[in-house]
């Protein structure tokens, strides 16, 4: 058995964010101005941070949405330069974005789409794709863990879902997905506390020491749920402060304002 | 002061070049007939107002523009594996040993070569006769053209319901072939067929098909143009429908450098239903037209245009659309949805959509819409892995499905399906 340290230096830096600087596109403005970042593999990070300070666009940025240019700075993902992939050979390489707002498909069948993303995957990393039947057979079993019911997985995708319903099919992916650095860009935002519930249940079923977490969220609550062993507070473009759980119950107590002030 | 008009000298141009069939029998009459409205109209020009967006010339010259003919050996024959009755067309030419024999319970199957010698038929209360009545109030001389001259055609006659769809297969071959077929089929009380048709036909093919369709009687229309290239073609559909009939026409034109799909559909009684659909991939040197008048003379009936199409590299789409529902027809249902998808800025798609009413209870919208694909979704597409080409073609296939899916029988939706995604394929090489 390996120590909880030999198995660091093993596994190594799960994702590595050096120095990132990154602009709009369409205007000459600064987003990020600097972010450093290391998750080893295992972890679960998180980052809070007042409206505009660069949470999402990091999501963005790493996941590869276009209309953002990387000035400055590095991103890894297990030493594989992210920045010059494409965004299908970064989720290949393992990372996975659930999405703050998950995108309606029309005309697209979920289960098409899970099976079609899944093999696309699998082909890049040069695996089998699955047959039919171990895919439905796959899917069917994540799905109920995640109370997603047939009729959501034959409808198109996200069209006519609730709001708990496209973030339990955020979740679904994932877990199809099995990304080794899952990035959950405000998943609990709309949700209410039974839905937050079933989504971190399934987040938490996922943990395993070669996967790691960047948990993006405004608001406390859902690090009742998700066990973060890190928190970051970002501000202005930059990661401000860096501790443990308990930065996040000090911001539940006093806001951002203190954070603002030392950046 | 004489006025200069090229329509008579380009009609009679054209009219020389037909070859007018030896023994037209019951079909003189309104061979003759179409001939005199042919000539009052002339041959459209691009001046027309219904002929704006497409250029008519090619379809209308004496000379054909010679056309290759493509083998295409990297798939089946599309429809293949649907039992049918097949009926080969070999440049307009109808090939007996290439078909089936023509039996089928309930139906009647003749050609019109062979059929229009005789004194009297059923048929003659169809032919022309529909297309006639289709001339007003918008004149299709391409049509009349067609009534006059046309060489050959199948008169299918069903007074029950069909156990297998009948097939027209049409092969082209020769690299100046001008085909002119003219279908009459007839549909009887509570009867019901379906037709498929497949193939290029010719180097230039001007089609009609008159379609008469009694109380309760059902018809499904399944169309796919073929892979040629060069093709040009001009097709009529003129349909009238009886109380509490059905009528479902879906087309799928992949390729050909000018289509121009014209259909006419008139309700005369009530409570009847008919949908029009169609998908169209244009790619490059590729006009593709799809022209449609529906007229709601009855009470409660329901009409519904779905089209489609994905153009790019300069691949131009038309939808010209017309609902008219007359002063009476209360109840109307009329949908019509005509959208491009543009994978690039070099095609383009030109619509014309038109609601004419005249009753006052009616439900009728129509949507016309153009654009690109949804950066958005593609993103999403690509985020968990799918590549970029994959991702296209699966928003691609979703752009075309509403269309796709207004063709009922289950195997000849997947067949469409998997001709639209094979077509896709190829184009991302």
């Amino acid at each position: 058995m390996d120590t909880p340290l030999a198995r660091q230096e093993k596994v190594g830096k799960m994702l590595e964010i050096k120095n990132l600087h990154v602009k709009l596109e369409e205007e000459d403005k600064a987003i990020l101005k600097g972010v450093n970042l290391s998750i080893q593999a295992g972890e679960v990070h998180a980052i809070m941070g007042p409206n505009g300070s660069g949470k999402s666009t990091t999501s963005y940025v790493l996941a590869g949405r276009e209309g953002y240019v990387v000035t400055e700075g590095s991103a890894t993902l297990d030493g594989v330069d992210l920045l010059d992939l494409d965004p299908e050979e970064r989720a290949a390489a393992g990372l996975f974005l659930a999405f703050q707002y998950p995108v309606e498909i029309p005309g697209v069948g979920n289960m098409t789409f899970l099976r079609t993303a899944v093999n696309a995957q699998r082909k890049a990393r040069g695996e089998e794709e699955l047959s039919a039947a171990d895919f439905l057979k796959l899917v069917r079993e994540k799905a109920k863990a995640l109370q997603i019911d047939a009729d959501m997985l034959k409808r198109p995708v996200n069209v006519g879902f609730s709001g708990g319903e496209k973030k339990r099919n955020e979740i679904l992916q994932m877990a199809m997905l099995e990304p080794k650095m899952c990035i959950l860009d405000e998943t609990d935002s709309g949700l209410d506390v039974d839905a937050m519930k079933l989504v971190a249940e399934g987040v938490n079923a996922l943990r395993s020491e070669g996967r790691a977490f960047l948990v993006i969220t405004h608001y406390q609550r859902l690090l009742d749920h998700i066990k973060p062993d890190v928190v970051h507070i970002m501000s202005a473009g930059r990661i401000v402060k860096s501790g443990g759980p308990e930065l996040a119950l000090e911001v539940e107590t006093n806001g951002y304002a203190e954070f603002l002030e030392e950046a | 002061m004489a006025l200069v008009h090229p329509k008579p000298d380009a009609t009679e141009a054209r009219l020389a070049a037909l070859s007018a069939p030896e023994n037209p029998g019951w079909t003189a009459a309104a061979r003759d007939a179409a001939l005199t409205r042919l000539r009052a109209m002339g041959l459209p020009i691009r001046r027309d107002e219904y002929w704006k967006y497409t250029r008519p010339d090619s379809l209308t010259a004496a000379e054909v523009t010679p056309a290759t003919a493509l083998a295409h050996d990297d798939e089946a024959p599309i429809f293949a594996a649907t039992e049918a009755l097949r009926l080969v067309f070999v440049d307009g030419v109808f090939d007996a040993e290439a078909s089936d024999a023509p039996e089928l319970a309930g139906v009647s199957v003749e050609m019109l070569s062979a059929a229009q010698g005789s004194d009297l038929h059923w048929a003659r209360g169809l032919y022309g006769v529909l297309e006639a009545r289709g001339q007003s109030p918008v004149a299709r001389p391409l049509a009349a053209l067609n009534t006059a001259g046309a060489s050959d055609g199948v008169l299918i006659h069903v007074s029950a319901k069909a156990a297998k769809p009948i097939h027209l297969v049409y092969v082209h071959k020769s690299e100046r072939s001008d085909a002119i077929l003219h279908h009459c089929i007839k549909v009887d009380a509570g009867a019901e067929l379906t037709l498929l048709e497949s193939g290029p036909a010719a180097a230039r093919l001007n089609k009609v098909m008159e379609v008469e369709i009694a109380d309760g009687g059902r018809f499904q229309h399944v169309r796919a143009q073929g892979r040629d290239h060069d093709r040009r073609a001009a097709t009529h559909i003129f349909a009238r429908l009886g109380r509490e009939s059905t009528f479902k026409s879906f087309t799928l034109t992949a390729n050909g450098v000018l289509t121009r799909n014209e259909c006419v559909i008139e309700f005369t009684g009530d409570d009847a239903v008919a949908h029009v659909a169609g998908a169209a991939l244009g790619d490059g040197d590729f006009h593709h037209d799809d022209t449609v008048f529906i007229t709601h003379d009855a009470v409660n009936c329901e009409s519904r245009q779905v089209f489609k199409k994905v153009l790019r590299n300069g691949a131009t789409g038309v939808f010209q659309g017309k609902i008219l529902v007359k002063d009476g027809a209360q109840k109307t249902d009329g949908y019509q949805l005509s959208q491009a998808l543009l994978l690039d800025g070099d095609s383009q798609f030109l619509a014309k959509p038109e609601l004419e009413i005249y009753a006052d209870d009616v439900a009728c919208s129509h949507g016309s819409t153009s654009g690109a694909i949804d950066e958005t979704a593609l993103f999403y597409l690509r985020s968990r892995g799918v590549p970029l080409g994959a991702a296209t073609d699966l928003l691609t296939q979703a752009f075309l499905a509403e269309a796709v899916e207004e063709i009922e029988a289950p195997d000849l939706r997947d067949e469409i399906v998997a001709r639209l995604a094979a077509w896709l394929e190829r184009r991302r090489g």
